[in-house]
C-alpha cells in the first residue's frame, strides 16, 4: 500500500470538507429526538448520488459516528434518546443533568464514542482484510451459510421478542421475492409492472420503513420538547470533569470498545444492541450496581464507548461477505452498489486504496466529531429549539428525492409510501424493523445462492456440507437455530399461561 | 445445426445500403437544445455503464447540453430497454442497446426487438472466453470439450443468469460442436464477478464471461484462459487461443453494446448523432480510454449496425431454441 497516495486521498480538502459537514449533519440529525442515525443516512442518499465513490462513504461514516453520540444530547436534557443506541443510559445522564452536570455527561459520551469508535476501526482495518483472504475461497455453500447466520441473527437479537422478531424476518423476505428470479428467471410479484421486474430496490425500502413510518408516528404524537430549568455548568469545568470521569473508567472503556466492536459485527446487532449488553455487563462486573440508572457515570462510559464502536464493528461483514451488519450498513452496501464498487472479498484486491482510505476517513471522522460534537454540545439547547413543523416536512422531502434518486422511477415513491405505512403497523404492532431490512437485503442472497449450490449439487442436500468451510458455517447456524426455536416456543408457552392465568383470575 | 455464428467485428460483414442512401439526403445539422436522458438499462460500475457514461460526457461536451446518465437495471435488461423504445423519438432519450435486444424476445421476457430500435452508434463489442482455475486439469479447449463429450453434466459453468449471453456463448458453443448444450451444466449467477468468485473457490469448473471481466484474475495467476470466442487477438492478452482457429465450426461469440434511441427518428437528429458518435470514436481521448481498459476500439458505420444486429438476433434465437429455453 502506497502511504502517500492514502495519506494523499484521505487529507483530500473535499473528503476532509465532506466529513466535516457530515460530522455537523450527523449531529444536528442524530440530537433530534425521533430522527435515527439510520434516517440520517437515508436522508443522505440523494446528495451521495452527486459524490465519487469516497466521498460518499466517508459522508456515511462521518454522519453515523456522530449521530449516535448526539443521541446522547436530546437524551440528557429531554429524557428522549435521539438515536434508539442512546436509550441504554438515558436515565444516568437525564438525572445527572437535572443534577446540574449536563455538559459534563455529555462530555463523558463525546469522549467515549470517540475512543469506542477509533478502537472500532482500528479492529476493523486489521480484521477485514485477513477475514478477506478467508472469504475468497467461499463457493455459494459458504455465501448460503452465512447468508443465513445473518438473518438467524438478526432474529436473536433484534428485538426482544423473538417470535416478533421471526414476523418482522418474514414481512422482509417476502417482500425480497418480488422480481425476477436469477436461477430460471421468472417474474414474481410482478402483476406485469416492468419497474418490479427487478425486485423491490431496498433504498426506497428502507428509507421508507425507517424514515416515513417515523414521520407517521411522530404526526401522531406531540412530544414534549421544553426543558424546563436547567442549571448548565461552563465549558472548561465540564471538560475538565469529563476527563477525569474518562480517567477513573478506563478500564471499561476498553473492554466495552472492544466487546462493542464485535457486537456490532454480528449481522442485525448494530449500535443499540451493542449499548445494551456493554451496559448490562457494566452493571454485572461493577462494584456499585445499585448505582446504575440513577444517575452514574459508569454506565454512560461504557454503552457509549459500545455504541460508537459498533457502528464500525458493523462494516466488517458489510465489506468482507456483502452481509451489512447493521440498517446504516445496509444503505450503504446499496449506495456503494450504486457508484459500482461491489462489496466482498474481492473488494480488497480491486478497489484496495479505496477501503484503505474508508479507513482513514473513519478516522479522522472520530477525531472530527470531537470538535463538532463539542460545538453542539456548546449549543445544544438551541439545536433543540428547531420547530418540529418545518423538520418533518423537509424530512419527508428529502426521504422521497431519496428514493427517486436511486433509479429515477416513479414506481419507487410508490415503494416508499407502501412500505412507510407498512413499517407504521409494524412499529404499532411492537414488531421491530431491523430483522425486515435485513430479510430485503438478504433474501436475494440467501435464496440465490441455495439454488445454485442446489443446482451445483443436482438436487443433494448434504452437498451445503459436503465443503469444510460450509459444514463448519453450517452447524453454527443450526445452532442457532436450534436456541431461537426453543426461545420462542418458551415465550409463546409463557404467553399462553399468563393468558389462561389473567382469564382464570377474572371469570 | 451446425453453421457457425459469425458476429466478427468489423470485417466479415456485408454492407445493406438502404440505411446509407437515407443518411446521405439529411443535412445532419440537429443538434439537442435542452438536456438529454441517457438510459442505461445495467447497473452503474459495469462495462456498459463506463462505456455509456463516457459517451455520454464526450457528447455533452461536444454540444454543450447535459446528458444525465441514468441507470434503469432490472428485469435482465428489461426494464432500461422499454425505457427507450418507449421514449419519445425526438433525440432527446436515447440509450445503450445491449446484445440483450436479441435474446429477450426469444426467452420470452418482451415484445420488443432490435426492429424497435434507431441504431446511432456501436460502442463496443465485446468477446466471449473459456477460463478455468490455475490448478485445473485442463490445458486446453479440446481436452475441456473432450471430457464433456465422454462425461455429460459432469462439469459445471457459469458466467451469467439463465438464458444470459455468457450461458448461450457456452451452450451454442456446445451446439456447434455437436455436443448436446447441457453437456456442460449452467450455473446461474448474477453476473461475472460471482460467477469468477465460484471459480476461484471451486464452486463451478468453467467460467465463460468476457475475456475483459476475467482480465485482472488471468494476469494474476488465479485463472487460465483456453479461448477467446473471437476470430483476431484481444490486444491486452494475445496470447489466449482463438476460437475461431482452434474449433472446427469456428466458433464466435460477441455481445455488443449500441447506442440508441426509440424506432421512427428523424433521419437528421440519427445521422447528427452517428456523425458525433463517429468523430467521438476517432478521438484520441477514446482510444485513451478504451487502452485503459484494456478494450480495442471499435468502428463500424452506421449501416451496418443494424444489419450485424439483426444476424446476431437469428443466430442467438437458433441457439435459444437449440438449448431450449425459447419461449413457447
Amino acid at each position: 500500500m502506497d502511504i502517500a497516495a492514502l495519506l494523499a486521498a484521505v487529507f483530500d480538502p473535499q473528503i476532509l470538507l465532506t466529513i466535516l459537514i457530515a460530522t455537523l449533519y450527523g449531529s444536528f440529525v442524530g440530537a433530534m429526538p425521533g430522527l435515527t442515525a439510520t434516517m440520517a443516512v437515508a436522508l443522505l442518499v440523494p446528495f451521495t448520488y452527486f459524490m465519487d465513490p469516497v466521498q460518499a462513504v466517508a459522508a456515511i461514516v462521518a454522519t453515523t459516528t456522530t449521530a449516535i453520540f448526539a443521541g446522547d444530547i436530546s437524551g440528557a436534557l429531554l429524557r428522549m434518546p435521539g438515536t434508539p443506541a442512546s436509550a441504554a443510559y438515558v436515565e444516568d445522564s437525564y438525572a445527572l443533568a437535572r443534577g446540574g452536570e449536563a455538559r459534563t455527561t455529555l462530555f463523558v459520551s463525546l469522549f467515549s464514542a470517540c475512543i469506542g469508535g477509533v478502537v472500532g476501526v482500528l479492529i476493523l482495518a486489521t480484521a477485514t482484510p485477513l477475514l478477506a483472504a478467508i472469504a475468497s475461497n467461499f463457493s455459494s455453500d459458504e455465501a448460503f451459510w452465512l447468508a443465513t447466520l445473518g438473518l438467524s441473527c438478526a432474529v436473536l437479537v433484534g428485538g426482544p421478542s423473538v417470535p416478533r422478531n421471526f414476523a418482522s424476518l418474514f414481512i422482509g423476505l417476502a417482500i425480497a421475492t418480488v422480481g425476477i428470479d436469477v436461477a430460471v428467471g421468472h417474474p414474481r410479484f410482478t402483476f406485469g409492472l416492468q419497474d418490479l421486474y427487478g425486485g423491490i430496490s431496498f433504498i426506497p425500502a428502507m428509507i421508507g420503513l425507517f424514515a416515513i413510518s417515523e414521520l407517521l408516528r411522530e404526526a401522531g404524537t406531540r412530544p414534549d420538547l421544553s426543558l424546563g430549568k436547567l442549571v448548565i455548568e461552563p465549558l472548561g469545568t465540564a471538560i475538565r470533569n469529563a476527563t477525569r470521569r474518562m480517567r477513573a473508567n478506563w478500564r471499561g472503556i476498553g473492554r466495552s470498545s472492544v466487546g462493542g466492536t464485535l457486537i456490532g459485527a454480528l449481522p442485525g446487532a448494530g449500535a443499540d444492541i451493542a449499548a445494551w449488553i456493554a451496559y448490562a455487563v457494566a452493571r454485572r462486573v461493577s462494584k456499585t450496581p445499585e448505582k446504575f440508572g440513577t444517575g452514574h457515570y459508569e454506565g454512560i462510559v461504557n454503552a457509549g464507548a459500545a455504541n460508537n464502536a459498533g457502528v464500525a464493528g458493523a462494516w466488517t461483514p458489510a465489506l468482507v461477505f456483502g452481509i451489512p451488519g447493521d440498517s446504516v450498513t445496509a444503505i450503504a452496501i446499496g449506495v456503494m452498489l450504486m457508484k459500482g464498487l461491489t462489496p466482498g472479498p474481492n473488494i480488497f484486491e480491486s478497489d484496495g486504496l479505496l477501503i484503505q482510505t474508508l479507513f482513514g476517513a473513519f478516522l479522522l471522522a472520530n477525531i472530527v466529531m470531537l470538535f463538532t460534537g463539542g460545538l453542539a454540545v456548546a449549543v445544544a439547547s438551541w439545536i433543540l429549539r428547531v420547530p418540529r413543523a418545518i423538520l418533518m416536512p423537509s424530512v419527508l422531502l428529502l426521504s422521497m428525492v431519496g428514493a427517486f434518486a436511486i433509479d429515477g422511477s416513479v414506481t419507487s415513491l410508490w415503494i416508499t409510501l407502501v412500505l412507510g405505512v407498512l413499517g407504521f403497523a409494524m412499529v404499532r404492532a411492537d414488531i421491530p424493523i431491523a430483522p425486515a431490512v435485513l430479510g430485503v437485503v438478504l433474501g436475494e442472497v440467501v435464496e440465490d445462492n441455495f439454488m445454485v449450490s442446489m443446482m451445483k449439487a443436482q438436487g443433494d442436500l448434504t452437498g451445503f456440507f459436503s465443503r469444510t468451510p460450509a459444514a463448519v458455517l453450517g452447524t453454527i447456524t443450526l445452532i442457532v437455530w436450534a436456541a431461537l426455536l426453543w426461545r420462542s416456543g418458551r415465550e409463546l408457552v409463557r404467553a399462553f399461561r399468563t393468558d389462561d392465568t389473567a382469564r382464570n383470575a377474572n371469570p | 445445426m451446425r453453421s457457425a455464428l459469425k458476429l466478427a467485428a468489423t470485417t466479415a460483414l456485408v454492407t445493406l445500403s438502404a440505411g446509407a442512401a437515407l443518411a446521405q439526403d439529411a443535412a445532419c445539422d440537429w443538434k439537442p437544445e435542452r438536456a438529454v436522458t441517457y438510459i442505461v438499462p445495467w447497473g452503474a460500475g459495469g462495462g456498459t455503464d463506463a462505456n455509456s457514461r463516457m459517451l455520454a460526457s464526450m457528447l455533452e461536451a461536444k454540444w454543450g447540453t447535459p446528458f444525465n446518465v441514468v441507470n434503469r437495471t432490472g428485469g435482465n435488461g428489461v426494464t432500461g430497454h422499454s425505457a427507450i423504445v418507449n421514449a419519445d423519438p425526438d433525440g432527446y432519450t436515447i440509450g445503450a442497446v445491449t446484445v440483450e435486444i436479441d435474446t429477450m424476445h426469444w426467452i420470452g421476457l418482451t415484445d420488443i426487438t432490435y426492429k424497435d430500435v434507431t441504431f446511432l452508434g456501436m460502442v463496443d463489442i465485446v468477446p466471449a472466453s473459456v477460463l478455468v482455475k490455475a490448478d485445473s486439469e485442463f490445458q486446453d479447449l479440446q481436452s475441456l470439450l473432450d471430457h464433456a463429450r465422454e462425461n455429460p453434466g459432469d462439469l459445471t459453468a457459469s458466467g451469467t443468469s439463465l438464458g444470459g449471453i455468457w450461458h448461450l456463448a457456452l451452450a451454442g458453443m456446445l451446439n456447434a460442436e455437436g455436443l448436446p448444450p447441457d453437456a456442460i451444466r449452467w450455473i446461474p449467477s448474477q453476473g461475472a464477478a460471482p460467477a469468477l468468485q465460484e471459480l476461484i473457490a471451486g464452486g463451478v469448473d468453467v467460467a465463460t464471461p468476457a475475456l475483459s471481466e476475467g482480465k485482472g484474475l488471468i494476469e494474476s495467476g488465479d485463472v487460465r484462459a483456453l479461448a477467446y470466442m473471437h476470430d483476431s487477438a484481444n490486444s491486452a492478452l494475445p496470447d489466449v487461443p482463438l476460437t475461431s482457429e482452434t474449433l472446427d465450426s469456428g466458433w464466435t461469440l460477441a455481445a455488443f453494446i449500441t447506442a440508441g434511441g426509440p424506432a421512427g427518428m428523424d433521419e437528421n437528429i440519427a445521422c447528427s448523432y452517428s456523425k458525433a458518435m463517429e468523430e467521438i470514436f476517432a478521438s484520441d481521448e477514446w482510444a485513451e480510454f478504451k487502452k485503459n481498459r484494456g478494450a480495442d476500439v471499435v468502428q463500424m458505420p452506421r449501416d451496418e449496425i443494424e444489419p450485424f444486429v439483426a444476424k446476431t438476433d437469428e443466430d442467438l434465437g437458433a441457439v435459444i431454441k437449440a438449448v431450449g429455453l425459447a419461449a413457447q
